[in-house]
């Protein structure tokens, strides 16, 4: 038999439909994997029993003819998605033992469809960080190795550190992400997966832990571009619970894959030539826009002037908002709380063990921005200048139909390389961060390896509500990439 | 006029005053979540995830909500924003479950207004209506359950409260307490607050400061906790005197908020200016500002009742009512619908006045009971007042046949036909008894013809007597003056 954790999740579909194999089958191998895998410490949770009690049921729809669009695939979900009856940490030490009475809109769908948990991933706390390296539950390895120094041990990028690891490493065929600056991008790139991240108001927030609220978007992340969009499918939709999500009709997402790019514009923002960029990175997206041009599309270069504030734009306005979405862990109700003298106290104690430093360090500046004397010069030139980012991309997307960048400026990163200075932190999400301002669809597809045989991701931005194109331009990527390249580590071998 | 000075050792101080009503919305649900907002169930048994602010829940907004403050702006002829935005006011409190209070700031959904108290020496005042917005209510904090323990039961939070912030227009406790019970009738009137500031659906927090006439306003302190119109007046009077002290004293009021106690009557600090909050009002990421269309402010506005003032105006106009009536009679909604019920069967509206306030209302008072739990509904008592009008029975006779009403329950007619009451107009019949009178009592007729006139109601006394009460007044007057001329 093949070896079923290689398999597409449009493959696999086929496979249990042709009972070429059993969606038992299936998730005992994913089961395998990711026991193997468990130095990638990529599951916070693992849920195995949930996984084939849901593969059980989905064969029974399978013998009798009623399977669901997803049913019998292993995914695993980002421990920021709240699971009924099972732990839900954000990976933090102030919900740890935190088990929800309540289902998250996405994730629900998800199991409606007939996707199977494996168990809940793990991710920067509460979702803040590039690296994976903020969880209380201990960082993410990436699978890949830099073929340079293979004994070091690479960042899965973050915050779904845990989200690309699993994916790369073939531990579940699809997994759920979010995305409020690049958490799905830039983790995507990192581990040579697909990862997209839909219009702000695609998918309900509701459920999910929150982080910065005007942002925060789920997304997918698998090995191909289709499977995104047959992930996409069943993710999307409005929600009466959520009051930003949107009521537009949601396509079939795969009908959008196929076709050349004979008509389209491909726009090249300049402002994404950064100083210090990597000229492997340079030549990728080179590389790119010449796939693109083979494949019928015009390449224009656009202005996105507004693009060098978008970083401190973003440092204000979700660090404002996590200041206060984080007021809730108090310790008074659920999660961890750590006794005190008195209230005060109370909250303090629980507040500075339960959280870690990066988290501290954000509510500390969201809470400064928000004061008063420094709102107005923070927080509400904040939101004037993301107003102008925004309207930078609608100009552009008057010119072109979809924009073509790298995703992330580097390569993974080795662990620990950049934790003691936070700005350069940041800096990964230069890349990412405009779109996410913008609330429109990006997606970030391998697009080759680096001299260190490290994946390169190119990011597609959209139009908002137009993933469909988005999904086009990188399927077309993905065509002519051809990266078959597989991480050192791999769940079905030993982990390294 | 009740702009009252208040004489210190400097001279005479005015006060200033400003008040924010909170008035809970009358809903069937709260303001973000579906819970429910029925008073005095077991506590923390209408906590919804929203409300408890458990991870990843989301609030979305409760329309009828909205068309409630509508509707209240509406009645307190302010103006109603068409757009407005909900906001985060962040602070810590263990009552206090996301952290945050949702509420309106910048752009609150109710604008300026203005309304129209009546005070009690029969005036009217015009006070200024700032602003009104929409807010959560927080969960109640229980301190004196456990030695060391506070308890926090969640079931009123997430409410749908109004914050109704008047100008610094009142001078009084009086205007206050008149301000207060007008927006008490207005939002009663719209079925916006059941108005019970026992139950705590409504509280006001004072704003008040003094100054000398003509001069600039004072530093102000905040009162809260202040839950009744009784307690509202105290806290104003104790509140005037501590500041005037402190400044003929030579000292400075403090900014600050200062709690009502009403055992020892008496305010006393809370926190000062300098260790008041900083909210960090922020517009809420969760929800979408607020917008509305004038479709829908005309459909609501098509919806008002008539408010207080109008008919207040009206049954002056209307049934020739003087203004201390008429406001007595407008104060509930259902005891001016009792009264012109009664006015429609009875047809006198001054007769049907009378009978409603003096003895309907009085009777109810003294049986401690409310309009709507009446033996006597309007109806009946317009028959009854209509008996008096068509001359079946005196004035006197129908307080009897009230009360027997009241007992009973019965209609006046029948009362007047099974105790035989139906006024005597029978002119022969009259006369015989008047022919009685005077030969049984010809020393008093020789002292009324030799012109002691006063003796002429001793006379009609005896008719009325001998006729068990149901002559007929008017008759037995004409009669008697005749017959000893």
């Amino acid at each position: 038999m093949t070896d079923l954790t290689n398999l597409t999740i449009a493959s696999a579909l086929n496979g249990l439909k042709n009972k070429e194999f059993s969606a038992t089958e299936l998730t005992n191998a994913h089961i395998t994997a990711m026991e193997n895998a468990r130095d990638l410490n990529a599951f916070i949770v693992e849920t195995p029993e949930i996984a084939l009690k849901q593969a059980e049921v989905a064969d029974v729809r399978y013998a009798n003819g009623t399977a669901l669009p997803l049913d019998g695939v292993p995914i695993g979900m980002k421990d920021l998605f709240c699971t009924k009856d099972t732990q839900t940490t954000a990976a933090s030490h102030i919900l740890e033992g935190f088990v929800p009475q309540y289902e998250s809109t996405v994730s629900g769908k998800l199991w409606d469809a007939g996707c199977t948990m494996l168990g809940k991933l793990n991710l920067d706390e509460f979702a803040m960080g590039s690296a994976n390296t903020t969880s209380h539950f201990g960082n993410v390895i990436n699978p890949w190795k830099d073929q340079t120094n293979p004994n070091i041990d690479l960042v899965p990028g973050g915050s779904s550190g845990g989200s690309s690891a699993a994916v790369a490493a073939r531990l579940c065929l699809g997994a759920t992400g979010t995305d409020t600056g690049g958490s799905i991008r830039q983790p995507a790139a990192f581990t040579g997966t697909c990862g997209i991240k839909p219009t702000y108001g695609r998918c309900s927030r509701w459920g999910i832990v929150a982080f910065a609220s005007s942002l925060d978007q789920a997304g997918a992340f698998a090995r191909t571009v289709e499977d995104c969009a047959l992930m996409l499918n069943t993710m999307c939709g409005h929600d009466a619970k959520d009051s930003t999500s949107s009521k537009q009709e949601v396509p079939d997402f795969t009908k959008a894959l196929e076709g050349d790019l004979k008509g389209k514009k491909i726009g090249i923002p300049k402002e994404y030539r950064v100083d210090g960029m990597p000229e492997e990175i340079e030549k990728m997206w080179q590389q790119g826009m010449d796939w693109l041009k083979d494949q019928g599309a015009e390449i224009v270069d656009v202005s996105l002037p507004h693009t060098k504030y978008a970083l401190p734009t973003y440092y204000i306005i979700a660090p404002a908002e996590c200041s206060s979405n984080l007021a809730r862990y108090d310790g008074i109700r659920y999660g961890q709380r750590v006794e005190g003298e008195d209230l005060t106290d109370l909250y303090e104690l629980t507040r500075a063990q339960g959280f870690g430093e990066e988290v501290q360090r954000r509510i500390m500046i969201g809470t400064y921005v928000l004061s008063a004397g420094y709102y107005d010069a923070y927080y509400i030139k904040a939101q004037k200048v993301r107003r102008l980012i925004t309207q930078d991309f609608e100009n552009a997307f008057e010119q072109v139909d979809a924009l073509l960048t790298p995703t992330a400026p580097s390569s993974a990163f080795a662990i620990g390389e950049n934790d003691d200075d936070p700005i350069k932190m940041y800096l990964n999400d230069v890349f990412t961060v405009p779109t996410s301002l913008a609330g429109l669809p990006g997606m970030s597809v391998p697009a080759g390896l680096d001299s260190k045989g490290l994946p390169l991701g190119l990011q597609v931005i959209g139009k908002a509500w137009d993933e469909e194109t988005v999904l086009n331009v990188a399927r077309n990527i993905e065509r002519a990439a051809n990266f078959t390249a597989k991480p050192q580590i791999l769940g079905v071998s030993k982990a390294a | 006029m009740t702009h009252a000075l208040i004489k210190g050792e400097t001279g005479e101080w005015e006060m200033v005053i400003g008040l924010e009503v909170h008035a809970q919305v009358i809903a069937n649900s709260k303001l973000f979540s579906g819970a429910s907002i029925e008073f005095g169930a077991a506590p923390n048994t209408h906590v919804s995830l929203v409300d408890a602010a458990m991870p990843g829940m989301l609030p979305v907004l409760n329309q009828h909500v909205v068309e409630q403050g509508i509707k209240t702006g509406l009645g307190l002829k302010a103006q109603v924003n068409k757009y407005s935005v909900f906001a985060r006011k962040n602070y810590f409190y263990p009552d206090l479950p996301q952290g945050y209070q949702i509420s309106q700031s910048d752009h609150p959904i109710v604008g300026e207004g203005i309304i129209e108290v009546d005070l009690p020496d029969g005036s009217t005042k015009e006070i200024g209506i700032t602003r009104m917005h929409l807010e959560q209510d927080a969960g109640k904090s229980v301190h004196d359950m456990h030695p060391s323990k506070s308890y926090v039961d969640l079931n009123r939070s997430g409410s749908a409260l109004m914050e109704i912030v008047s100008e610094p227009d009142i001078r009084s406790a009086d205007e206050a307490a008149a301000y207060v019970n007008k927006i008490r009738m207005i939002l009663r009137y719209l079925g916006t607050c059941d108005g019970n500031m026992d139950e705590g659906s409504m509280r006001a927090d004072v704003n008040i400061s003094v100054r000398k006439p003509g001069d600039e306003y004072g530093t102000r302190a905040e009162i809260k906790n202040v839950n009744s119109i009784k307690a509202m007046t105290q806290a104003i009077g104790f509140e005037v005197n501590r500041q005037i002290d402190i400044i003929e004293d030579g000292g400075e009021v403090d900014q600050e908020t200062r709690l009502w106690d009403p055992v020892k009557l008496e305010t006393r600090a809370l926190r000062s200016k300098e260790d008041a909050h900083d909210y960090r009002y922020f517009p809420d990421p969760d929800l979408l500002p607020l917008e509305l269309t004038d479709e829908l402010i005309e459909r609501i506005k098509a919806t008002l009742p008539e408010l207080p003032d109008e008919k207040k105006h009206r049954f002056m106009n209307e049934f020739s009512l003087n203004a201390y009536d008429a406001s007595v009679l407008i104060a509930e909604q259902n005891r001016a619908a009792f009264y012109e019920t009664v006015v429609k069967t009875a047809g006198d509206a001054k007769l049907s006045a009378n009978w409603v306030i003096n003895e309907l209302l009085g009777a109810l008072n003294k049986a401690g009971k409310d309009l709507d739990d009446s033996p006597v509904i309007a109806e009946q008592l317009g028959q009854l007042v209509a008996r008096i009008v068509d001359n079946t029975i005196s004035g006197k006779i129908a307080k009897d046949v009230f009360a027997d009403m009241m007992e009973s329950g019965k209609d006046a007619d029948l009362i007047i036909d099974e105790k035989g009451l139906k006024q005597v107009t029978d002119t022969g019949a009259i006369e015989a008894i008047i022919d009685e009178v005077i030969v049984n009592n010809p020393d008093n007729v020789a002292a009324y013809r030799g012109g002691k006139d006063k003796l002429f109601g001793f006379f009609v006394g005896q008719v009325m007597k001998a006729s068990q009460g149901k002559a007929n007044p008017t008759i037995v007057n004409e009669l008697l003056k005749n017959k000893l001329s």
